[in-house]
Protein backbone atom coordinates (compact mmCIF):
# COMPACT_ATOMS: atom_id res chain seq x y z
CA UNK A 1 0.00 0.00 0.00
CA UNK A 2 1.35 3.44 -0.96
CA UNK A 3 2.11 6.00 1.71
CA UNK A 4 0.11 9.25 1.33
CA UNK A 5 2.08 11.55 -0.95
CA UNK A 6 2.22 14.55 1.37
CA UNK A 7 3.45 12.37 4.22
CA UNK A 8 6.23 11.00 2.04
CA UNK A 9 7.24 14.54 1.11
CA UNK A 10 7.30 15.66 4.74
CA UNK A 11 9.30 12.64 5.87
CA UNK A 12 11.74 13.17 2.99
CA UNK A 13 12.13 16.81 4.01
CA UNK A 14 12.79 15.92 7.65
CA UNK A 15 15.15 13.14 6.62
CA UNK A 16 17.15 15.55 4.49
CA UNK A 17 17.93 17.74 7.49
CA UNK A 18 21.12 16.27 8.89
CA UNK A 19 21.55 18.85 11.64
CA UNK A 20 19.55 17.82 14.70
CA UNK A 21 19.00 21.33 16.02
CA UNK A 22 17.76 22.45 12.61
CA UNK A 23 15.23 19.63 12.53
CA UNK A 24 14.13 20.42 16.07
CA UNK A 25 13.63 24.07 15.14
CA UNK A 26 11.47 23.01 12.19
CA UNK A 27 9.36 20.86 14.51
CA UNK A 28 9.04 23.73 16.99
CA UNK A 29 7.88 25.99 14.15
CA UNK A 30 5.34 23.35 13.13
CA UNK A 31 4.06 23.12 16.71
CA UNK A 32 3.56 26.90 16.60
CA UNK A 33 1.03 26.38 13.80
CA UNK A 34 -1.11 24.10 15.96
CA UNK A 35 -4.80 24.95 15.94
CA UNK A 36 -7.16 23.33 18.39
CA UNK A 37 -10.24 21.44 17.25
CA UNK A 38 -12.98 23.96 16.35
CA UNK A 39 -15.74 24.28 18.99
CA UNK A 40 -18.37 23.24 16.44
CA UNK A 41 -16.81 19.76 16.51
CA UNK A 42 -15.89 19.32 20.17
CA UNK A 43 -15.75 21.22 23.43
CA UNK A 44 -14.25 20.52 26.85
CA UNK A 45 -14.46 18.15 28.55
CA UNK A 46 -13.49 16.14 25.52
CA UNK A 47 -14.87 12.60 25.37
CA UNK A 48 -12.66 9.70 26.45
CA UNK A 49 -13.43 7.98 23.16
CA UNK A 50 -11.46 10.70 21.37
CA UNK A 51 -8.42 10.48 23.68
CA UNK A 52 -5.22 9.06 22.25
CA UNK A 53 -4.19 5.86 24.04
CA UNK A 54 -0.91 6.10 25.94
CA UNK A 55 -0.40 9.80 25.17
CA UNK A 56 0.62 11.57 28.36
CA UNK A 57 0.07 14.97 26.73
CA UNK A 58 -3.67 14.24 26.74
CA UNK A 59 -4.10 14.47 23.01
CA UNK A 60 -7.54 14.03 21.43
CA UNK A 61 -8.38 13.37 17.80
CA UNK A 62 -11.64 14.24 16.06
CA UNK A 63 -12.32 13.06 12.50
CA UNK A 64 -14.56 15.12 10.23
CA UNK A 65 -15.81 13.65 6.95
CA UNK A 66 -15.24 15.53 3.73
CA UNK A 67 -17.79 15.43 0.89
CA UNK A 68 -15.45 13.15 -1.06
CA UNK A 69 -15.55 10.56 1.72
CA UNK A 70 -12.06 11.21 3.10
CA UNK A 71 -11.43 12.59 6.58
CA UNK A 72 -10.08 15.76 8.08
CA UNK A 73 -8.28 15.19 11.36
CA UNK A 74 -8.62 17.75 14.16
CA UNK A 75 -6.68 17.67 17.41
CA UNK A 76 -6.63 18.95 20.96
CA UNK A 77 -3.57 18.75 23.21
CA UNK A 78 -4.37 19.52 26.82
CA UNK A 79 -0.82 19.45 28.20
CA UNK A 80 0.50 23.01 27.80
CA UNK A 81 4.00 21.52 27.57
CA UNK A 82 2.96 18.98 24.92
CA UNK A 83 4.92 20.63 22.15
CA UNK A 84 5.94 17.38 20.42
CA UNK A 85 2.31 16.25 20.41
CA UNK A 86 1.35 19.56 18.80
CA UNK A 87 4.05 19.21 16.13
CA UNK A 88 2.88 15.66 15.43
CA UNK A 89 -0.73 16.86 15.20
CA UNK A 90 0.18 19.51 12.64
CA UNK A 91 2.11 16.97 10.56
CA UNK A 92 -0.73 14.43 10.66
CA UNK A 93 -3.30 17.08 9.73
CA UNK A 94 -1.12 18.54 6.94
CA UNK A 95 -0.29 15.19 5.40
CA UNK A 96 -3.23 12.86 6.11
CA UNK A 97 -6.35 15.04 6.12
CA UNK A 98 -8.04 14.42 2.77
CA UNK A 99 -5.67 11.59 1.84
CA UNK A 100 -7.06 8.29 0.50
CA UNK A 101 -8.41 6.44 3.54
CA UNK A 102 -6.95 3.11 2.49
CA UNK A 103 -3.51 4.71 2.56
CA UNK A 104 -4.08 6.51 5.87
CA UNK A 105 -5.21 3.23 7.43
CA UNK A 106 -1.83 1.68 6.60
CA UNK A 107 0.43 4.45 7.89
CA UNK A 108 2.86 2.75 10.28
CA UNK A 109 3.17 4.16 13.81
CA UNK A 110 6.94 4.12 13.72
CA UNK A 111 7.04 7.16 11.43
CA UNK A 112 7.50 9.03 14.74
CA UNK A 113 11.15 7.97 14.60
CA UNK A 114 11.48 9.45 11.10
CA UNK A 115 10.01 12.67 12.43
CA UNK A 116 11.72 13.00 15.80
CA UNK A 117 14.70 10.67 15.48
CA UNK A 118 15.48 7.62 17.59
CA UNK A 119 16.37 9.60 20.68
CA UNK A 120 12.92 9.48 22.22
CA UNK A 121 11.99 8.16 25.62
CA UNK A 122 9.76 5.12 25.71
CA UNK A 123 6.81 7.07 27.07
CA UNK A 124 7.17 9.85 24.52
CA UNK A 125 7.46 7.47 21.58
CA UNK A 126 4.44 5.49 22.81
CA UNK A 127 2.33 8.63 23.05
CA UNK A 128 3.31 9.88 19.60
CA UNK A 129 2.86 6.43 18.09
CA UNK A 130 -0.55 6.35 19.75
CA UNK A 131 -1.50 9.48 17.80
CA UNK A 132 -0.46 7.95 14.48
CA UNK A 133 -2.14 4.66 15.35
CA UNK A 134 -5.40 6.37 16.28
CA UNK A 135 -5.52 8.34 13.02
CA UNK A 136 -4.88 5.11 11.09
CA UNK A 137 -7.59 3.32 13.10
CA UNK A 138 -10.12 6.08 12.42
CA UNK A 139 -9.42 5.77 8.69
CA UNK A 140 -9.63 1.99 8.89
CA UNK A 141 -13.00 2.10 10.65
CA UNK A 142 -14.29 4.55 8.04
CA UNK A 143 -13.19 2.21 5.24
CA UNK A 144 -14.76 -0.78 6.98
CA UNK A 145 -17.96 1.20 7.61
CA UNK A 146 -18.19 2.17 3.94
CA UNK A 147 -17.62 -1.45 2.98
CA UNK A 148 -20.32 -2.69 5.35
CA UNK A 149 -22.79 -0.13 4.01
CA UNK A 150 -22.12 -0.97 0.35
CA UNK B 1 11.74 30.60 57.46
CA UNK B 2 10.91 30.09 53.78
CA UNK B 3 7.68 28.57 52.54
CA UNK B 4 9.56 25.39 51.53
CA UNK B 5 11.16 25.11 54.99
CA UNK B 6 7.70 25.40 56.52
CA UNK B 7 6.58 22.21 54.82
CA UNK B 8 8.45 20.05 57.30
CA UNK B 9 10.83 18.19 55.02
CA UNK B 10 13.81 16.38 56.49
CA UNK B 11 16.11 17.97 53.88
CA UNK B 12 14.39 21.17 52.73
CA UNK B 13 17.67 22.40 51.27
CA UNK B 14 17.29 20.10 48.27
CA UNK B 15 14.34 22.08 46.99
CA UNK B 16 14.45 25.64 45.71
CA UNK B 17 11.63 27.91 44.68
CA UNK B 18 11.29 29.67 41.35
CA UNK B 19 11.93 32.92 43.24
CA UNK B 20 15.25 31.51 44.45
CA UNK B 21 16.18 30.54 40.89
CA UNK B 22 15.27 34.01 39.62
CA UNK B 23 17.64 35.48 42.21
CA UNK B 24 20.51 33.14 41.26
CA UNK B 25 20.45 33.34 37.46
CA UNK B 26 23.92 34.88 37.37
CA UNK B 27 25.41 33.03 40.32
CA UNK B 28 28.67 31.42 39.11
CA UNK B 29 28.43 28.73 41.79
CA UNK B 30 25.12 27.54 40.35
CA UNK B 31 24.50 25.62 37.15
CA UNK B 32 20.84 25.42 36.16
CA UNK B 33 20.09 22.24 34.21
CA UNK B 34 16.90 21.53 32.30
CA UNK B 35 16.07 17.88 31.71
CA UNK B 36 12.89 16.95 29.87
CA UNK B 37 11.09 14.07 28.35
CA UNK B 38 10.04 16.22 25.40
CA UNK B 39 13.10 16.95 23.24
CA UNK B 40 11.51 20.10 21.76
CA UNK B 41 10.99 21.95 25.03
CA UNK B 42 14.49 23.18 25.89
CA UNK B 43 15.17 24.51 22.36
CA UNK B 44 11.75 26.20 22.34
CA UNK B 45 12.77 28.32 25.36
CA UNK B 46 14.40 27.77 28.75
CA UNK B 47 15.43 29.60 31.89
CA UNK B 48 18.17 32.10 30.99
CA UNK B 49 21.56 30.52 31.54
CA UNK B 50 20.21 26.97 31.80
CA UNK B 51 21.98 24.12 30.00
CA UNK B 52 20.29 20.93 28.86
CA UNK B 53 20.96 17.39 29.95
CA UNK B 54 19.16 15.01 27.63
CA UNK B 55 18.43 11.63 29.11
CA UNK B 56 18.82 9.63 25.93
CA UNK B 57 21.85 11.40 24.48
CA UNK B 58 23.71 12.47 27.61
CA UNK B 59 22.98 9.94 30.35
CA UNK B 60 22.51 6.61 28.57
CA UNK B 61 25.12 4.22 27.30
CA UNK B 62 24.57 4.27 23.53
CA UNK B 63 24.80 0.48 23.18
CA UNK B 64 24.00 -1.35 26.42
CA UNK B 65 20.94 -0.71 28.54
CA UNK B 66 22.86 1.15 31.22
CA UNK B 67 23.99 4.60 32.18
CA UNK B 68 27.14 6.30 31.08
CA UNK B 69 30.36 5.35 32.83
CA UNK B 70 32.91 7.43 34.69
CA UNK B 71 34.57 8.80 31.56
CA UNK B 72 31.27 9.80 29.96
CA UNK B 73 30.05 11.49 33.13
CA UNK B 74 33.33 13.33 33.50
CA UNK B 75 33.17 14.53 29.88
CA UNK B 76 29.56 15.64 30.34
CA UNK B 77 30.28 17.68 33.46
CA UNK B 78 33.41 19.19 31.93
CA UNK B 79 31.38 20.23 28.87
CA UNK B 80 28.74 21.86 31.10
CA UNK B 81 31.42 23.69 33.08
CA UNK B 82 30.45 21.99 36.33
CA UNK B 83 33.01 21.58 39.08
CA UNK B 84 32.84 19.63 42.34
CA UNK B 85 31.76 22.86 44.02
CA UNK B 86 29.00 23.70 41.56
CA UNK B 87 25.48 23.36 42.88
CA UNK B 88 23.45 21.79 40.11
CA UNK B 89 19.85 22.95 40.04
CA UNK B 90 17.62 20.65 38.02
CA UNK B 91 14.21 21.42 36.60
CA UNK B 92 12.10 19.99 33.80
CA UNK B 93 8.78 18.94 32.37
CA UNK B 94 6.33 16.39 33.74
CA UNK B 95 6.58 17.86 37.25
CA UNK B 96 10.29 17.15 37.30
CA UNK B 97 10.24 13.47 36.28
CA UNK B 98 13.33 13.89 34.19
CA UNK B 99 14.93 16.41 36.49
CA UNK B 100 14.83 13.91 39.35
CA UNK B 101 15.99 11.19 36.98
CA UNK B 102 19.03 13.23 35.96
CA UNK B 103 19.64 14.10 39.60
CA UNK B 104 19.50 10.41 40.51
CA UNK B 105 22.12 9.58 37.84
CA UNK B 106 24.33 12.38 39.16
CA UNK B 107 23.99 10.82 42.62
CA UNK B 108 25.26 7.50 41.24
CA UNK B 109 28.53 9.32 40.60
CA UNK B 110 28.52 10.97 43.99
CA UNK B 111 27.57 14.43 42.74
CA UNK B 112 24.96 15.09 45.41
CA UNK B 113 25.46 18.84 45.48
CA UNK B 114 22.18 19.34 43.66
CA UNK B 115 18.72 20.79 44.06
CA UNK B 116 15.35 20.53 42.35
CA UNK B 117 13.22 23.51 41.37
CA UNK B 118 9.89 23.10 43.13
CA UNK B 119 7.15 23.01 40.49
CA UNK B 120 9.61 22.58 37.64
CA UNK B 121 9.33 24.10 34.21
CA UNK B 122 5.58 24.58 34.19
CA UNK B 123 5.61 26.69 37.36
CA UNK B 124 8.30 28.96 35.93
CA UNK B 125 6.19 29.37 32.78
CA UNK B 126 2.91 29.91 34.59
CA UNK B 127 4.47 32.66 36.64
CA UNK B 128 5.33 34.51 33.45
CA UNK B 129 9.05 34.37 34.10
CA UNK B 130 11.51 34.92 31.25
CA UNK B 131 12.57 32.25 28.79
CA UNK B 132 15.30 32.39 26.20
CA UNK B 133 16.32 30.35 23.19
CA UNK B 134 19.96 31.35 23.67
CA UNK B 135 22.07 28.32 24.49
CA UNK B 136 24.73 29.40 26.98
CA UNK B 137 28.33 28.38 26.77
CA UNK B 138 30.48 28.01 29.86
CA UNK B 139 34.23 27.47 30.10
CA UNK B 140 34.92 23.74 30.35
CA UNK B 141 35.77 22.54 33.84
CA UNK B 142 38.44 20.09 34.96
CA UNK B 143 35.91 17.87 36.74
CA UNK B 144 37.31 14.52 37.83
CA UNK B 145 34.50 12.00 38.16
CA UNK B 146 34.29 9.18 40.65
CA UNK B 147 33.46 5.65 39.57
CA UNK B 148 29.73 5.05 39.38
CA UNK B 149 28.47 3.51 42.61
CA UNK B 150 25.46 1.28 41.87
CA UNK B 151 25.14 -0.09 45.39
CA UNK B 152 23.60 2.77 47.31
CA UNK B 153 20.79 4.12 45.17
CA UNK B 154 20.28 1.51 42.46
CA UNK B 155 18.73 -1.96 42.57
CA UNK B 156 19.22 -4.78 40.07
CA UNK B 157 16.89 -7.65 39.27
CA UNK B 158 18.53 -10.29 41.46
CA UNK B 159 18.49 -7.89 44.39
CA UNK B 160 14.84 -7.11 43.71
CA UNK B 161 14.02 -10.81 43.57
CA UNK B 162 15.69 -11.28 46.94
CA UNK B 163 13.89 -8.19 48.20
CA UNK B 164 10.45 -9.47 47.22
CA UNK B 165 11.22 -12.95 48.56
CA UNK B 166 12.21 -11.37 51.88
CA UNK B 167 8.91 -9.46 51.84
CA UNK B 168 10.65 -6.12 52.13
CA UNK B 169 8.74 -3.00 51.11
CA UNK B 170 8.46 -1.87 47.53
CA UNK B 171 6.57 0.95 45.87
CA UNK B 172 5.19 0.65 42.34
CA UNK B 173 4.74 4.22 41.12
CA UNK B 174 3.00 3.43 37.83
CA UNK B 175 -0.67 4.09 37.15
CA UNK B 176 -3.24 1.77 38.77
CA UNK B 177 -3.99 0.24 35.36
CA UNK B 178 -0.32 -0.61 34.86
CA UNK B 179 -0.05 -1.94 38.43
CA UNK B 180 -3.01 -4.26 37.96
CA UNK B 181 -1.80 -5.42 34.55
CA UNK B 182 -5.07 -4.31 33.01
CA UNK B 183 -3.45 -1.80 30.64
CA UNK B 184 -1.36 -4.42 28.87
CA UNK B 185 -4.60 -5.91 27.60
CA UNK B 186 -6.39 -2.69 26.66
CA UNK B 187 -7.37 -2.52 22.99
CA UNK B 188 -5.57 0.11 20.88
CA UNK B 189 -2.81 0.50 23.44
CA UNK B 190 0.69 0.26 22.04
CA UNK B 191 2.96 -2.40 23.45
CA UNK B 192 4.52 -1.24 26.67
CA UNK B 193 7.70 -3.18 26.24
CA UNK B 194 6.66 -6.04 28.51
CA UNK B 195 5.23 -9.46 27.78
CA UNK B 196 3.43 -9.79 31.09
CA UNK B 197 1.32 -7.36 33.09
CA UNK B 198 0.95 -6.93 36.84
CA UNK B 199 3.38 -5.95 39.58
CA UNK B 200 6.19 -7.36 41.69
CA UNK B 201 4.68 -9.32 44.61
CA UNK B 202 4.37 -7.23 47.73
CA UNK B 203 4.74 -3.88 45.98
CA UNK B 204 2.27 -1.21 47.07
CA UNK B 205 0.77 1.10 44.50
CA UNK B 206 1.50 4.78 45.02
CA UNK B 207 1.42 6.58 41.66
CA UNK B 208 4.28 9.08 41.53
CA UNK B 209 2.06 12.09 40.80
CA UNK B 210 0.37 11.80 44.18
CA UNK B 211 3.46 13.47 45.65
CA UNK B 212 2.80 16.76 43.88
CA UNK B 213 0.05 19.34 44.01
CA UNK B 214 -1.78 19.07 40.68
CA UNK B 215 -2.49 22.79 40.45
CA UNK B 216 1.12 24.00 40.36
CA UNK B 217 3.38 20.94 40.40
CA UNK B 218 4.95 21.78 43.76
CA UNK B 219 5.71 18.98 46.20
CA UNK B 220 3.16 18.24 48.91
CA UNK B 221 4.02 18.92 52.54
CA UNK B 222 5.88 16.36 54.64
CA UNK B 223 2.67 15.56 56.55
CA UNK B 224 0.78 14.93 53.33
CA UNK B 225 3.63 12.77 52.00
CA UNK B 226 3.77 10.76 55.24
CA UNK B 227 0.03 10.16 55.00
CA UNK B 228 0.58 8.80 51.52
CA UNK B 229 3.67 6.65 51.98
CA UNK B 230 3.47 5.73 55.66
CA UNK B 231 -0.17 5.64 56.68
CA UNK B 232 -1.53 4.41 53.32
CA UNK B 233 1.38 2.34 51.96
CA UNK B 234 2.82 1.27 55.32
CA UNK B 235 6.41 2.44 54.89
CA UNK B 236 8.60 3.33 57.86
CA UNK B 237 11.57 5.73 57.75
CA UNK B 238 14.05 2.97 58.60
CA UNK B 239 12.77 0.63 55.90
CA UNK B 240 14.93 -0.70 53.10
CA UNK B 241 12.74 0.39 50.16
CA UNK B 242 12.85 -0.35 46.43
CA UNK B 243 10.87 1.82 44.02
CA UNK B 244 10.17 1.06 40.39
CA UNK B 245 8.02 2.03 37.39
CA UNK B 246 8.43 1.15 33.71
CA UNK B 247 12.01 2.19 33.04
CA UNK B 248 12.97 3.89 36.28
CA UNK B 249 12.17 7.49 35.38
CA UNK B 250 8.95 8.04 37.32
CA UNK B 251 10.33 6.08 40.25
CA UNK B 252 13.33 8.41 40.47
CA UNK B 253 10.77 11.07 41.39
CA UNK B 254 9.54 8.92 44.26
CA UNK B 255 13.16 8.08 45.17
CA UNK B 256 13.77 11.83 45.50
CA UNK B 257 10.67 12.29 47.68
CA UNK B 258 11.44 9.40 50.04
CA UNK B 259 15.15 10.07 50.35
CA UNK B 260 15.21 13.84 50.49
CA UNK B 261 11.83 15.12 51.56
CA UNK B 262 11.06 12.35 54.07
CA UNK B 263 14.67 11.46 54.92
CA UNK B 264 14.63 7.71 54.20
CA UNK B 265 18.21 6.44 54.22
CA UNK B 266 17.73 3.20 52.33
CA UNK B 267 15.88 3.84 49.08
CA UNK B 268 16.95 2.28 45.82
CA UNK B 269 15.55 2.81 42.36
CA UNK B 270 15.08 -0.36 40.29
CA UNK B 271 15.67 1.17 36.85
CA UNK B 272 15.20 -2.17 35.08
CA UNK B 273 11.64 -1.75 36.31
CA UNK B 274 8.67 -3.33 34.57
CA UNK B 275 10.28 -3.43 31.12
CA UNK B 276 12.75 -5.87 32.65
CA UNK B 277 10.62 -7.67 35.25
CA UNK B 278 7.65 -8.10 32.89
CA UNK B 279 9.92 -9.88 30.40
CA UNK B 280 11.93 -12.07 32.79
CA UNK B 281 11.37 -15.81 32.68
CA UNK B 282 10.18 -17.39 35.88
CA UNK B 283 9.99 -14.41 38.22
CA UNK B 284 6.89 -14.04 40.40
CA UNK B 285 4.17 -11.61 39.31
CA UNK B 286 1.12 -10.50 41.22
CA UNK B 287 -2.08 -9.15 39.68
Amino acid sequence: MAVPEKLTQTLDLLGSIADRSERIQLLIDLAGRFEEVPPRLAQRPYPETAQVPACESEAYIFPEPRPDGTLDFHFAVENPQGISAKAMAVILDDTLSGAPLEQVAEVPSDIVYDVFGRELSMGKSMGLMGMVGMVANLAKKRVEGAGAGA
Amino acid sequence: MSEIENRGYVHPEVLVSTDWVANHLNDPKIRIVESNEDPLLYPSGHIPGAVEVDWTRDLNDPVRRDYLGKDGFQALLRRLGITKDTTVVFYGDKNNWWATYASWVFHLFGHDNSKIVDGGRIKWLNEGRPLTKDVPSYPPSDYVAAERDDKRFRAFRDQVLAHTNAKKPMIDVRSPAEYSGERLHMPDYPNEGALRGGHIPGAKSVPWAKAVNPEDGTFKTADELRALYEREAGLKPDDDVVVYCRIGERSSHTWFVLRNLLGYNQVRNYDGSWTEWGNLVGVPIER
